[in-house]
């Protein structure tokens, strides 16, 4: 150590062989010429390649959060369980009883488009290092996807590999799936989203955030050794998508769970053991962002060498250690003098490390090879000078025109077709059919605290020791957002909570996914501007801070931008999870109450889509009062244990949230249901009117549920009967339609739809 | 009852099982790092689910020359009960403990679900808990859990009803729609010869808890601990042995 500080200091120089800065090289990284005049300015000379390399990585979008910056600052941020907000490896939040989940959602979109194992599987990889970092240990998983069609053979290959990485790594480390979405639309074919969650469980005191504090002390590089895989990941990232993408596979890194495992179990055995400040996963932008944004969150300097890095290939430039994404790796700042204590633990665990280089408290983030400065940037202007923009916004004409489209008297009659057709092809669109398919290749129940798996409302997990439970869900419809932003993002938070309300859990906080086209296009800008508006505004309403999230733009092809999709990962608490609650039918002769009010709207329904075609008409209306009443009469309703199954209405409306309720058990069940509304057919059956939840309890415990609605000014309607039995039928009568149909049928096309898509593909 | 639960690199079933022991049974249960060459003083040893060394060659193939082996062997051979769950079920095929072997899901694709099993043999150490023929819904989650062997090795094992544990339908009947992975006559677990080492695919620790949806797994390990307990399984010392 003494030897590395009495090295040189004073200014970083050229490495023979280095690339001449020219503004094509700038280009190239991504950078614009204003931003390379700022570079300039910090380092009072022209930056060297390797600073050239560093730079563009920590001031991508990916890293540096540039065009969206001073929007997030609008988002909440604080309450007074908020125990870590963002800007951390995950947000953490108290659950009570001592405890602390850490939680966080990012994006792996574009390495997906072109890898869909590898791009998923390091998705999941990346995500759980995030939380493990923070001292907690990764208790689930969720994934939040968006494809094209799947009449589409490349959108099969794309749908099917992702899903099979996001399962082989979350299985073989061994952490739970507890749900999550999948949509399927047009605007995604070119460019899926593929964004995965991961929560952590830990004691409050075993907090430990990404710092690298104390100078002097020394920084190890753990883990798998660094190869040349996914240099520019993050710079890949912040662009858009194109033909010659193909050619980025090498931007793609290799994921390997198995020293993940070793990782995740030797990190937490370091954190617990206090021989180490610090740990951070070397993520996006690899060693240049993790070591430099530990050393800015402590405000101290690093002092590393490159050379010292443990290396998968030989010759490898400080440039290429820098950007290396190879996966597997963590950054850790132990204590002077636990040098050996560390490595003992990560013996036990098979794993290498390596003392790459020190803390210092001159501020600078020093990079050498061989001991010669190839890289000296002030730390914190590197890490929070990143010039941040606010774009040009203008709302898209056309989208507003599309805002204006009004049903006709075909729209409102559920068409020409009969009602219950309607519903067999609303159950067989892909986005709303059982997402089994899915889920099947997912271990689901490791770990032993899975009340309710994927597959309804939202997944509970029970956490050991107390007789508490959290619940987790994620929701966005892009469709609503591309109509309608600042009101679809608020229906986006609306549905989380409805979702999160529905097993009996209480909302607390959200980590949220910004998927975006380019910012520099004004219609986009507007887009992310007003769904970051209609996201804050929901939070409040709900007290549900942002603690966590990633932005993820640039998210184009040739064919356009994907729907802007602002997914909200949320997590709630159940105070005791014995009174959680299902989506599923429970019982022959219990009552089904409608709580919340039916309306005329259609605009944005999967219904016109499927049935016309058609994607028009507003985003329907959300009513955050209304929505927060509805959330704490259903609270209510399960914390006294009245409720039998709870389950909101979203895409498909009314009718496909009964059908849901009624095929979910083993043993599909019927239903009565008679609806006095004056609305027509398709409003009123398939209508995503929001604000509404449709639960089932005993005939006994009737006046109570409506009771409690009445409390809270919630509208609750007994609008009919759970009917049981093997010839049970699922029968809905009103003004304006009826619907009869053997629930088997209902059953077996929401089952099948998918695996008959896919099958087509594979054997 | 003390329970020794072996945990390879990449285990990942090995707390479930330990909790189930501990919290559930609330008998003892410590964990034998694979690294170990002695498994101390157990009763029963378990051979936990996961994805020792990542399976990258086959599962379990390289977790048989882990240095505990030779003990698990030996107190096999000494006839200690040994139970291998999944992963570890695996591994006793690999390491020739158990006839046959496990390849990939006939769908060639991992399977995470409950399924419905029936008890075939309950007159073993391992099943005495349970009722003759007793219908069990458990959870499986594996890519690889499609047992085969050769023709002669199946008749054997279902002449002398070594075939412990069998996928049926939710009514209870042999069928192929009930059959989630291809397995041969349906096949989930079986039991050697000496009847004191089983192997099974489905995760019997993962259903020991009303809460979790179902306690069906439960017998199992209660059938073990009466038979630890009521002296039917002879107590032994294997600290000497593998040493």
């Amino acid at each position: 150590m003494a030897a590395t500080r009495e090295l040189e200091v004073g200014g970083a120089l050229p490495r023979p062989g280095d690339p001449a800065i020219t503004p094509e090289l700038v280009a190239d990284h991504g950078l614009s010429a204003e931003e390379y005049e700022r570079m300039v300015e910090i380092l009072g000379r022209e930056p060297t390649y390797t600073e050239l390399g560093v730079f563009s990585a920590l001031w991508s979008e990916h890293c540096g959060y540039k065009n969206s910056k001073r929007l997030l600052r609008k988002l909440p941020t604080e309450a007074p369980w908020v125990l870590q907000g963002p800007g951390e490896n995950a947000g953490v939040i108290d659950i009570g009883d001592g405890l602390a989940i850490a939680f966080k959602i990012e994006s792996h979109n574009h390495p997906s488009a072109v890898e869909p194992y590898q791009g998923a599987a390091t998705g999941v990889g990346g995500i759980l290092r995030d939380v493990f970092t923070m001292g907690a240990r990764p208790i689930a998983v969720l994934d939040s996807l968006r494809f094209g069609s799947l009449t589409k053979p490349r959108v099969r290959y794309l749908f099917a590999g992702v899903v099979k990485g996001i399962g082989d790594y979350g299985n073989c480390v061994g952490i739970p799936n507890l749900g999550g979405e999948v949509f399927f639309d047009d605007a995604y074919e070119a460019n899926p989203l593929v964004n995965a969650m991961a929560i952590g469980l830990m004691k409050k005191e075993d907090l430990i955030r990404g710092m690298a504090s104390g100078p002097g002390n020394p920084i190890l590089a753990v883990g798998s050794k660094t190869g040349r895989d996914g240099i520019h990941g993050a710079t890949f990232a912040s662009e858009e998508l194109s033909d010659e993408n193909e050619a980025k596979r090498p931007q793609v890194q290799v994921g390997d769970p198995f020293t993940e495992k070793l990782l995740l179990e030797a990190s937490l055995e370091l954190i617990r053991s206090g021989h180490i400040v610090g740990i951070q996963d070397m993520g996006a932008a690899g060693l240049a962002s993790s070591s430099s944004e530990m050393a800015a969150r402590a405000g101290t300097g690093v002092d590393i060498d490159t050379a010292l890095m443990p290396a998968r290939e030989a010759g490898m430039t400080p440039y290429e250690m820098l950007l290396s994404e190879s996966q597997e790796r963590m950054l850790v700042v132990a204590h002077a003098g636990h040098e050996e204590e560390v490595r003992a633990i990560l013996r036990k665990w098979e794993l290498d490390a390596a003392v790459i280089g020190y803390v210092t408290d001159d501020g600078l983030y020093r990079v050498r090879e061989h001991g010669r400065i190839v890289c000296e940037i002030p730390g914190e202007q590197l890490v929070q000078g990143c010039p941040t923009y606010v774009r040009e916004a203008t709302e898209s004409e056309s989208v507003r025109a599309l805002r204006t489209w009004k049903p006709d008297a075909h729209h409102l009659a559920a068409a020409s077709l009969h009602p219950v057709k309607v519903l067999l092809r609303l159950l067989a669109s892909p986005t709303i059919a059982s997402k089994r398919w899915v889920y099947n290749q997912y271990d689901t129940t490791v770990r032993t605290n899975t009340v309710v798996a994927p597959g309804g409302d939202a997944g509970v997990l029970r956490i050991r020791g107390t007789r508490r439970g959290i619940a987790a869900t994620t929701d966005c419809n892009g469709r609503y957002v591309y109509l309608n932003p600042r009101r679809g993002a608020m229906i986006a938070v609306a549905e989380a909570a409805r979702n999160v309300v529905c097993v009996g859990a209480r909302p607390r906080a959200v980590t949220d996914n910004l998927n975006f086209g380019s910012p520099l296009r004004p219609e986009i800008y507007y887009q992310l501007r007003e769904a970051v508006l209609g996201m804050a505004e929901a939070c409040r309403a709900f007290d549900t801070p942002v603690v966590s999230g990633n932005v993820s733009l640039y998210n184009e092809s040739p064919a356009g931008a994907v729907y802007p999709t602002p997914v909200v990962g949320m997590v709630g608490v159940l105070e005791d999870v014995e009174s959680h609650t299902r989506a599923a039918f429970q019982a022959d002769g219990d009552r089904i109450v409608l709580l919340g009010r039916n309306t005329d709207e259609l605009g944005g329904s999967e219904y016109l889509k499927v049935v016309h075609g058609l994607i028009a008409g507003d985003a329907p209306d959300v009513d955050l009062a209304a929505e927060r009443a509805l959330q704490e009469a259903v609270l209510e309703m399960t914390a006294a244990r009245l409720l039998h199954s709870a389950h909101d209405c979203s895409e498909g409306g009314l009718a496909v949230c009964l059908a849901e309720s009624a095929i979910l058990p083993d043993a599909p069940f019927g239903v009565d249901v008679a609806l006095d509304d004056p609305l027509d057919a398709a409003p009123l059956l398939f209508g995503e009117a929001q604000g509404r939840i449709v639960v089932s309890c005993a005939e006994a415990g009737l006046e109570a549920v409506l009771g409690i609605a009445a409390t809270h000014g919630v509208p609750a309607a007994p609008i009919g009967w759970v009917r049981g039995g093997t010839a049970a039928r699922f029968v809905i009568r009103s003004a304006a339609a009826a619907v009869d149909v053997a629930t088997a049928d209902l059953a077996e096309v929401y089952r099948t739809a998918i695996p008959k898509l896919m099958d087509r593909m594979v054997g | 009852m003390r329970v020794a639960i072996v945990t390879f690199p990449g285990s990942n079933c090995d707390y479930d099982c330990y909790k189930a022991i501990t919290d559930v049974l609330r008998r003892s249960a410590r964990f034998v790092w694979h690294g170990e060459t002695r498994l101390g003083e157990a009763d029963v040893v378990i051979l936990p689910g996961g994805f020792s060394y990542g399976d990258y060659l086959r599962a379990g193939a390289i977790a048989r020359f882990s240095p505990i082996m030779p003990a698990v062997q030996a107190f096999a051979a000494a006839g200690g009960i040994v139970l291998g769950i999944c992963n570890g079920f695996q591994i006793l095929c690999e390491a020739g403990l158990l006839p046959g072997a496990l390849i990939r899901n006939r769908g060639l694709k991992f399977l995470g679900q409950p399924v419905h099993v029936r008890v075939e043999n309950n007159e073993t150490l391992f099943t005495r808990a349970y009722a003759p023929g007793q219908l069990l819904r458990l959870h499986i989650a594996h890519g690889e859990g499609n047992y085969v062997a050769d023709a002669e090795t199946i008749a054997e094992l279902e002449s002398s009803r070594r075939v412990v544990f069998r996928y049926v339908s939710a009514g209870g009947e042999v069928l192929d729609s009930g059959n989630p992975n291809g397995s041969t006559h349906g096949i989930a677990g079986v039991i050697n010869a000496g009847g004191n080492v089983l192997g099974l695919m489905p995760h019997p620790e993962r259903s020991v808890e009303a809460l979790l949806g179902s306690t069906d797994g439960l017998g199992i390990f209660r059938s073990l601990q009466r038979a630890v307990e009521s002296g039917i399984a002879e107590r032994r010392l294997v600290t000497a042995e593998a040493g």
